[in-house]
């Protein structure tokens, strides 16, 4: 396979020859491609498969479409739909607060000097390499004592904290012209309007990335909001996933039927803004 | 950093006027804009950090306490509940040891794979690297925690085609460890395999055209120019799943939840342990103070030995 390595640029000059190489590096490419689609797979199968016939040897390769295991969670987890609820509502709330103002904060640290701004910015590098779990402890007295347990805010607050964001921003307003922003201030344009008419539609491609990687951090979410989020109804999706696991430990049909629900949006999601999901990750936004 | 003082080229500072009133205009805004962020970064951030480092020396319990014990809790950590801190550790480094081995050769193998192939269907295998990698960790972990069942879990089914006996992969305390591993490397590290062809796309081309008039080979042109201009990217891959992998939580919660005994035990199901279940939160907070060290030194050595000078 090494033989097809580095021809990288080369690629369309070489004559499309069906060599052992060739065979080689597609037969690697499928096996690869299989061994990272199939888990997914595997969890449709069984969502769409009557939890009776999950258990049999050999099991059915392919899904028998049958949605009873789905009917079967709507009766029995019958927070599955406030848990989807509370994700929406603690995801939109977080993502917005980044969208706004990471791109306010990224304009600041890019574009403008007033003093305190390195000092600023060093304070936020510098806690970067600080792993979540340090503030677990702290965090978690608070929300003990403010009685926020089981509220949506437990979670929502302490992802508004969340730096990222403030990098990515202001790692691309450095690259827009300021030339522009001169030209809105000659032609008297107020500072906030200068951000709303000249900034904020020109930090489009950024704002995606940034949308797309506050989204999928904070749906897929799991230590924290576990921690805060005790009652049943005050679940997440992942949360909840992990109860149902506890709740109906062999009905692998329910289980994954709620999995499935809490999976597709990403999946979807992921489809359609594919090229922005990628280019985060380049931007450095997006750990997997 | 290029960027011209516009603040004050446009409000030329006008002799006379209040200073207060002068340093407002000039700066008033910018602080406002940085204020939200700043706010939530100091509220639930900086000071959590601050605070979490005078608990892991404070006797901190739900109810009453609170005096200094000096270095107590990091001792207590060690060496209480049979020492399973310790074997978490091991745990740990453990897990992180291979699973980022085997993430980063994989991703620099794949990305060179996905190279010489068209735009259309490098989009494509990076796309289906990427799908799982969307999806929350507990549900990868759940759905791995039913291949890996024994009595009905496709692998054991897959075993049993070639006549093998079913393992017990997550309830044997000997294996339990490397069946969660397994499950990582199966996990194709999709943002290296990004990152890492992002990088082997922008090395200049005239390099490998160079090479080949040396008479250089694929393999030799991959070994003495991809991997030399990609190093400061594949150091940034190898911290990015170093930290990752000593952070492993949701998995090993999801897959092993009674820990077999404790060989599936890591640092951070520690402190959530130490938190939840023993209510020790200075203990739990010295946990996290140890991971952070323990992170800090080790990207650290990681950027002594991958640094970089090339550029180009």
């Amino acid at each position: 396979m090494a033989l097809s390595f580095a021809r990288s640029t080369t690629g369309r000059q070489a004559p499309k020859r069906f060599t052992i190489s060739r065979v080689l590096l597609w037969l690697a490419l499928i096996v690869t491609t299989i061994i990272s689609l199939f888990p997914m797979y595997w969890l449709f199968v069984t969502a769409f498969t009557p939890t009776q016939d999950t258990i049999k040897t050999p099991p059915d390769l392919f899904p028998q479409g049958s949605v009873a295991n789905f009917e079967r969670l709507f009766s029995q987890a019958k927070d599955y739909w406030s848990w989807f609820a509370n994700s929406v509502l603690i995801t939109i709330g977080i993502t917005v607060f980044h969208l706004i103002f990471d791109t306010l904060a990224g304009y600041a640290f890019a574009k403008k000097r007033f003093p305190g701004r390195n000092f600023l910015f060093w304070i936020i590098l510098s806690t970067l390499m600080i792993p979540p779990q340090v503030t677990l402890v702290p965090l978690y007295i608070v929300v003990q004592n403010f009685n926020l347990r089981d509220s949506l805010w437990a979670v929502i607050l302490p992802g508004w904290a969340n730096v990222f964001g403030i990098f990515l921003m202001r790692q691309y307003i450095q690259t827009l012209p300021t030339e522009l922003e001169e030209a809105g201030r000659i032609d008297g344009c107020s500072e906030p309007g200068i951000f709303w008419r000249i900034i904020l539609p020109l930090s489009k491609p950024a704002l995606a990335s940034l949308a797309i990687f506050t989204f999928v951090r904070f749906w897929n979410d799991f230590l924290w909001p576990s921690m805060v989020l005790i009652k049943s109804p005050s679940f997440t999706l992942p949360v909840g996933v992990a109860s149902l696991q506890t709740e109906f430990s062999t009905d692998y049909g329910l289980i994954f039927a709620g999995s499935a629900i809490a999976a597709l949006p990403m999946i979807i999601f992921f489809l359609c803004f594919q090229r922005y999901f990628l280019e985060g990750v380049r931007a450095g936004a997006i750990k997997g | 950093m290029a960027d011209v003082d516009i603040t004050k080229a446009s409000n030329p500072a006008r002799p006379g006027v209040n200073p207060i009133q002068d340093f407002i205009r000039k700066y008033g805004w910018s602080y406002v804009f940085v204020l939200p962020s700043m706010l939530a970064f100091t509220v639930f951030t900086l000071i959590p950090v601050i605070w979490a480092f005078i608990i892991s020396f404070q006797d901190f319990r739900p109810r009453g306490g609170g005096g200094w014990v000096g270095f107590q809790n990091y001792t207590d950590a060690f060496t209480t509940q049979n020492g399973v801190f310790v074997e978490a550790l091991k745990n740990t480094a453990f897990y992180a040891l291979v699973t980022v081995t085997a993430n980063i050769f994989i991703g620099l193998f794949l990305a060179s794979l996905i190279q010489p192939l068209s735009a259309r269907f490098q989009t494509f295998f990076r796309a289906a690297y990427y799908l799982p990698a969307v999806t929350s960790a507990v549900i990868i972990a759940v759905t791995w925690r039913w291949l890996f069942n024994t009595q009905w879990g496709f692998l054991n089914f897959l075993l049993s085609l070639v006549g093998a006996e079913p393992v017990r992969w997550l309830s044997d305390p000997d294996i339990a460890l490397q069946s969660v591993i397994l499950s990582t490397v199966f996990t194709i590290p999709a943002a290296g395999v990004v990152l890492f062809s992002a990088a082997m796309g922008s090395v200049p081309k005239d390099f490998y055209e160079a090479a080949e008039l040396e008479g250089a080979g694929p393999i030799r042109k991959w070994w003495s120019i991809t991997l030399p201009l990609i190093k400061s990217t594949t150091l940034y891959v190898v911290v990015l799943y170093t930290i990752a992998s000593f952070e492993v939580f949701e998995k090993v919660y999801i897959m092993v939840p009674s820990g077999v005994g404790n060989s599936t035990q890591t640092i951070v199901t520690q402190i959530y342990q130490s938190v939840f279940q023993q209510f020790r939160y200075g203990v739990a907070s010295a946990q996290a103070i140890v991971l952070f060290v323990i992170i800090a030194t080790i990207a650290v050595v990681q950027f002594r030995f991958l640094k970089t000078d090339v550029e180009y």
